[in-house]
């Protein structure tokens, strides 16, 4: 009883400050409740029975739960076989990417050279060319080059996006870690590769798992070069989903369990990185 | 997220650390001089894979996109039974002379504006919002922010096309059962501008949690003391944040902003699926205009100089985040 009276009495000083805090978390409800949304429907029609979609008075909250348009999803048009592409496609570009860009963003954070302020320049600058201004002299190089409706054509100008991107982004890792670590390293006697693996790789590991993942995520979702530069038989994860939405586009629930299968995976490796990346993209922004 | 933050938090350590390098670089340019004779070629070697490639990939497209754009190039030269010609400014007038062609650059900024205020004012909103509530909202708006942030474009392309479905989309019969309301059967991609205004709700859905997540990490770098100094000295919240928060957390606004421009000045396939690939005349933008031209009506010079005038809007802008970012990278 005591503590209830006490209680009144300390809210009765901050009730003032305790209301406008509960107003603002109300305001944060709804900021979760309206961005959630879309999400929130894509998986509740995905596990609804299909006849459930098309009521004309439609239900919030789950009517049921079923598997059955993700079967359908499945039935409808080959999914394993664009899976495969865009997984192999994914990871082909991430491992060349990560390659050739971890030797370039050593290049342009460890050396002091002539031009490299221009380099610098160069790949933030190519960073920022719309992929869509891109696409019709693309598609008549990789027409010229006879790498249309191939894998590794694709490959090859994912290469455009993916390669600045991972760059930018591990020299920002890089440049993270202080130089006196690897010159500690070279006084007790290791060579310049020495004092980079021993020493710079292992911390630059976690940063370059992040950048791969999200590296891959980037190249998982593009869709317009997918589109143009394969045919319909070769299609990637992306084309199918959106070539499922126009040929069968009354088909909501398997669309939305197709749509689903296509966006799990990717947010729950994005909800993996999400934190170094940001962190890694701001770093620095803030500067007085 | 509050590891987010404590990991941005942790950033200014390291980023001090840089003004002491300034005086010490002299310095520390000595020892590396000495190595200069290896120096020069060593770095060179190493970029040489990465250049390679974006000239193959990037360098020789851009180029093809210039020359192009003064070519005659269809079908015919596609195939090679033609040899391209060169007919000087010909696109150019072409385009330009279009009235069809301005009223899609008109529409293009408007949406791309529209995209990149709302994305910008909502983005500050919800981060000065996520400061002021309790933990668990913060952790509930993030999980929402983060999933959405995360959704690939053409998923949330789908995932919006059957919300706003004219028959059995969800919006329409929500709205409906609002009294006085009646939009069953309400098609909102019979007008272009109210479809347009979809897709621009759906680009910025996807572009908000960027915004909020970074200007949050920002946020958390404003000093408390100088905003308790402002609030002593008389100023408002709308003081305090016009006078303090928003001039610190300038650099990273000019950043969002600038991306945001040329994010969404490219926007493509959001405009493209929802328009079931063939955007009606109502619905296109400069992206889709020129893939249009291009493989549509068979004319690659007309769209790649559409492609080009594109570019050319955008370099100002992306002149403007260069130079923002080679502020932060300088110090390097």
């Amino acid at each position: 009883m005591s503590a209830v009276a006490s209680e009144a009495s300390r809210a009765g000083s901050r009730s003032g400050r305790r209301r406008s805090k509960s107003g603002w978390n109300l305001l944060g409800v709804l900021v979760f409740v309206v961005a959630g949304f879309p999400v929130y429907w894509m998986l509740n029609t995905a596990f609804k029975p299909a006849k459930d979609a098309i009521d004309p008075d439609p239900s919030l909250l789950p009517t049921g739960l079923t598997l059955d348009n993700f079967s359908r999803a499945l039935h409808i048009a080959d999914f394993w076989g664009p899976v495969g592409r865009s997984l192999l496609v994914s990871l082909a570009v991430v491992a060349i990417g990560v390659v050739v860009g971890m030797l370039a963003a050593l290049a342009i954070s460890r050396f002091v050279f002539r031009g490299r302020k221009i380099v610098i320049v160069g790949i933030l600058a190519v960073q920022m060319v719309p992929l869509v201004a891109m696409i019709i002299p693309v598609f008549l190089l990789l027409n010229d080059l006879g790498q249309y409706d191939k894998l590794t054509g694709l490959i090859l100008t994912y290469l455009t996006f993916i390669l600045p991107f991972t760059v930018w982004t591990l020299r920002g890792f890089i440049v993270n870690i202080p130089k006196e670590l690897e010159e500690a390293a070279m006084v007790d006697g290791c060579s310049r590769t020495g004092a980079f693996v021993r020493v710079v790789f292992p911390l630059l590991a976690p940063g370059m798992v992040a950048t791969s993942v999200y590296g891959f995520i980037q190249a998982w979702n593009e869709y317009l070069y997918a589109l143009m530069l394969l045919s319909q038989k070769n299609q990637t994860a992306t084309v199918w989903l959106s070539n499922f939405s126009t040929k069968h586009g009354t088909e909501y629930a398997p669309m939305m369990a197709g749509a689903t299968m296509m966006a799990l995976p990717i947010v729950a490796l994005f909800l993996l990185v999400q934190r170094k990346m940001a962190a890694g993209l701001t770093a620095g922004a803030v500067k007085g | 997220m509050s590891a987010a933050d404590t990991t941005t938090a942790k950033v200014p350590p390291t980023r001090q650390s840089p003004p002491p390098p300034p005086a010490g670089e002299p310095g520390a340019k000595r020892p590396r001089g000495g190595r200069g004779s290896r120096g020069a070629t060593t770095p060179w070697l190493l970029l040489a894979p990465c250049l390679l490639v974006l000239a193959l990939v990037m360098g020789y497209p851009l180029v093809r996109l210039v020359t192009l754009s003064f070519q005659k190039f269809g079908q015919s030269q596609l195939w090679g039974f033609q040899p391209a010609e060169s007919v000087g400014f010909d696109n150019f007038t072409g385009v330009l002379g279009d009235g069809e062609f301005w009223q899609v650059v008109i529409r293009t900024i408007v949406f791309a504006a529209g995209c990149v205020i709302f994305t910008m004012v909502i983005g500050m909103l919800i981060a000065l919002l996520l400061q002021r509530v309790s933990g668990w909202v913060k952790t509930l708006v993030n999980i929402a922010l983060v999933a959405s942030w995360g959704m690939p474009v053409i998923v949330a392309t789908t995932v919006f096309k059957w919300l706003f479905d004219a028959d059995y989309g969800i919006l329409n019969a929500v709205l409906s059962r609002l009294p006085g309301v009646e939009l069953i059967g309400h098609n909102w991609f019979a007008s272009g501008p109210q479809g347009l205004a979809v897709i621009m709700l759906l680009v910025v859905w996807g572009a908000v949690p960027f915004v909020v997540i970074t200007l949050s990490a920002g946020l958390t770098q404003v000093p408390a003391e100088l905003e308790e100094a402002a609030r002593i000295d008389g100023a408002g919240a709308w003081g305090v944040f016009r006078y303090v928060t928003l001039p610190i957390l300038k650099p990273i606004i000019v950043m969002l902003t600038t991306l945001s421009v040329i994010w969404d000045m490219g926007v493509f396939p959001q405009v493209f699926v929802m328009r079931n690939g063939h955007p009606e005349a109502e619905f296109q933008i400069l992206t889709t205009y020129s893939y249009d031209r291009a493989f549509v009506v068979n004319d690659y010079g007309q769209g790649s100089a559409i492609a080009l005038i594109t570019v050319l809007l955008l370099l100002g802008v992306v002149a403007v985040y260069m130079r923002q970012m080679l502020k932060i990278g300088e110090v390097e």
